[in-house]
């Protein structure tokens, strides 16, 4: 009885969510400039092949791949973010807040600076990022480890001050190599619209693939999520899991900071929404975090578009900071116990 | 075939330092087996040797004739279940959730409880008196609770051997009864091996059926509560003046310590 309750709240909050990431993918596909947008039935025609000239242009060239981009993009953050908060033990852990994005954005804007020879710039930008964002990961998971356990004031502390330093080199980097590099705002704000078709194509099967493997983990997160100890006596290879979902995740991370930019504190807020809704059992959490990480994206890049009559286009990361930052902020406040403050 | 767990010359260092040092001896499947000593003699190292959740430096733990080296951990979670010190759990799993990964060593990967995976679970919560407690969260529970939640997870594991760390160490005293009584029919039941790790003289007195005892690293004696908790052994390793005696209202073994040998 009670697990048939549950699996009929899982469906409708499933259909819901679906339901939710369409309108969203429509609503992102639709904006034209601040005083025109398509109708569902232009954006259907012209998906379909039989669109106008100036719809073809619009939609399919410029709004579809900024819509593509995202789904992957919010996905992948979200379900790291889900990942990386049952690794640590803590709510609070997401790759923005722990430096990670700053790490890759570095390794990414030093490939594009001194470009190696015969290697395309797409295959460095993303490698460089996830080794910067790896050693990253390490650094601040090992200075904030005393004595075998990771305390959330020095998990956090220690992503922070990591994080100023990176995001500092890159806007030095960026301030320095003038043209070469995208701007100081890409870098800090993100920008869904700065992929290419190619890119698009060569960072959807890496999200995709790290996506599917750290799903297949859900279960010994769970575990791990009660204590190390407690997963091990379970028959979890800790250690091992342990370094397997903090590849996976430094790779979306990676993937995603090379082609559009740090766009913050989705991994953070969305698992957090979800744990209220849906317990925090993994095996939901991760999957969910997929469809709403990608609605969350694609509606924060619509709201950063519709303000363009008042503010100009706005950067994404404005936007997911001003709904992401007053998460953490409450965190933060009202969640000591739950943080480990006691 | 009879199910055994015994340590071979078991050594382990931390950092150089070695924190067991030789140490074997034999388990005997269905009893009640209590390892004695004072805190930082190497006990819960001890414990964590014995279901590979530490490798020994030298020396084997051996499970029912196979070297734990050459089982996998699953494999091993699959005999033995654990029930570690409490801890704080800080995400809000229901009582219900924590029990039923104690079938995470028998399914797959991605596959959820089956039908007899439920049934065990409900027979894990209902042993354990936590009917009405399991849709509470385990986050908002009281250490004693919360360790009757993780006895619970262990009995779903449906293991041949429990071991458990200082159960004893931060419950109310009615409930270090409940918890011990427990898993003594249990043993009687089902021929549950049990292994304690305490330095709670009574109760060890009172539940074990032999007692290990360690002092500085090493075997100092092997054998039943009688023939262990003797005054002279509980002066050297616990620096105690203590007496094992017939408690005269149930007949059963405690402790009953006099004084302390240092503060005088």
């Amino acid at each position: 009885m009670v697990a048939m309750n549950k699996g009929m709240k899982m469906l409708m909050i499933s259909v819901i969510m679906i339901v939710l990431a369409l309108v969203c993918v429509f609503l992102d596909l639709s904006w034209v400039s601040s005083t025109k947008s398509y109708t569902l039935q232009e954006i259907i025609d012209t998906l379909m092949g039989n669109g106008s000239w100036g719809s073809d242009i619009i939609i399919k060239e410029i709004n579809l791949p900024r819509v593509v981009a995202g789904l992957f993009v919010g996905a992948g953050l979200a379900v790291c973010g889900s990942a990386m908060q049952a690794v640590f033990r803590n709510p609070l852990a997401s790759p923005y807040i722990l430096g990670l994005s700053s790490g890759a954005s570095l390794g990414a804007a030093v490939s594009m600076m001194f470009a190696i020879p015969l290697i395309p710039v797409m295959i460095t930008t993303p490698l460089l990022a996830f080794v910067c964002c790896f050693a990253t990961m390490v650094l601040v998971y090992s200075m904030s480890r005393i004595g075998g356990t990771v305390r959330t004031e020095t998990l956090i502390l220690s992503g922070v001050a990591v994080s100023s330093l990176l995001a500092a080199l890159v806007s030095f980097l960026t301030f320095i190599a003038g043209e070469n590099l995208e701007g100081i705002v890409f870098w800090t704000m993100g920008n869904l619209g700065g992929a290419s078709w190619e890119e698009i194509a060569f960072m959807i099967p890496i999200i995709t693939t790290c996506i599917v493997l750290l799903i297949t983990q859900a279960k010994a997160l769970n575990a791990m999520m009660l204590g190390d100890i407690h997963a091990m006596d379970l028959g979890i290879d800790v250690k091992r899991t342990r370094l397997i979902i903090l590849i996976l995740t430094t790779m979306i991370v990676a993937a995603a900071v090379s082609f559009v930019g740090v766009i913050g504190f989705i991994g953070l807020v969305i698992p957090h929404i979800l744990r209220i809704i849906l317990g925090p059992d993994n095996r939901a959490i991760m999957p969910m975090s997929i469809i709403a990480g990608s609605s969350f994206i694609l509606i924060c890049d619509y709201i950063s578009h519709a303000v363009a009559a008042q503010f100009g286009t706005l950067p994404i990361g404005v936007v997911t900071a001003l709904i992401g930052a007053p998460v953490f902020i409450y965190l933060l406040m009202k969640r000591k116990k739950e943080v480990g403050w006691n | 075939m009879e199910l055994t767990l015994e340590t071979r010359e078991l050594k382990f260092d931390y950092d150089g330092k070695p924190v067991l040092d030789g140490v074997s001896f034999e388990v005997k499947e269905g009893e009640i087996f209590g390892i004695l000593g004072p805190n930082g003699c190497g006990k819960s190292t001890m414990l964590k040797n014995l279901n590979k959740n530490l490798s020994p430096t030298d020396g084997s733990v051996i499970l029912d004739g196979t070297d734990l080296a050459e089982i996998i951990k699953r494999d091993v979670a699959r005999k033995i279940a654990v029930v570690p010190q409490t801890n704080e759990i800080h995400f809000a799993f229901t009582v219900r959730e924590v029990v039923a990964m104690g079938r995470m060593p028998f399914q797959g990967m991605l596959s959820g409880e089956n039908a007899d995976d439920k049934k065990i679970v409900e027979y894990a919560i209902e042993r354990t008196g936590l009917k009405d407690l399991a849709d509470r969260h385990i986050n908002t529970m009281s250490g004693g609770e919360r360790q009757r939640v993780i006895i619970a997870r262990a009995i779903a594991q449906t293991p041949k051997i429990i071991l458990m760390d200082e159960p004893t160490l931060h419950l109310d005293i009615s409930m270090q009864f409940d918890a011990l009584n427990l898993v003594q029919e249990l043993a009687k039941e089902k021929g549950l091996t049990v292994v304690i790790v305490s330095h709670d003289l009574p109760m060890v007195a009172r539940y074990c059926d032999r007692i290990l005892m360690i002092h500085d690293h090493k075997i100092h004696a092997l054998g039943t509560p009688e023939e262990i908790l003797t005054n002279e052994n509980m002066r050297t390793v616990f620096n105690v003046d203590a007496d094992l005696i017939k408690d005269p209202k149930t007949g059963r073994n405690t402790v009953i310590l006099h004084d302390s040998l240092s503060s005088h």
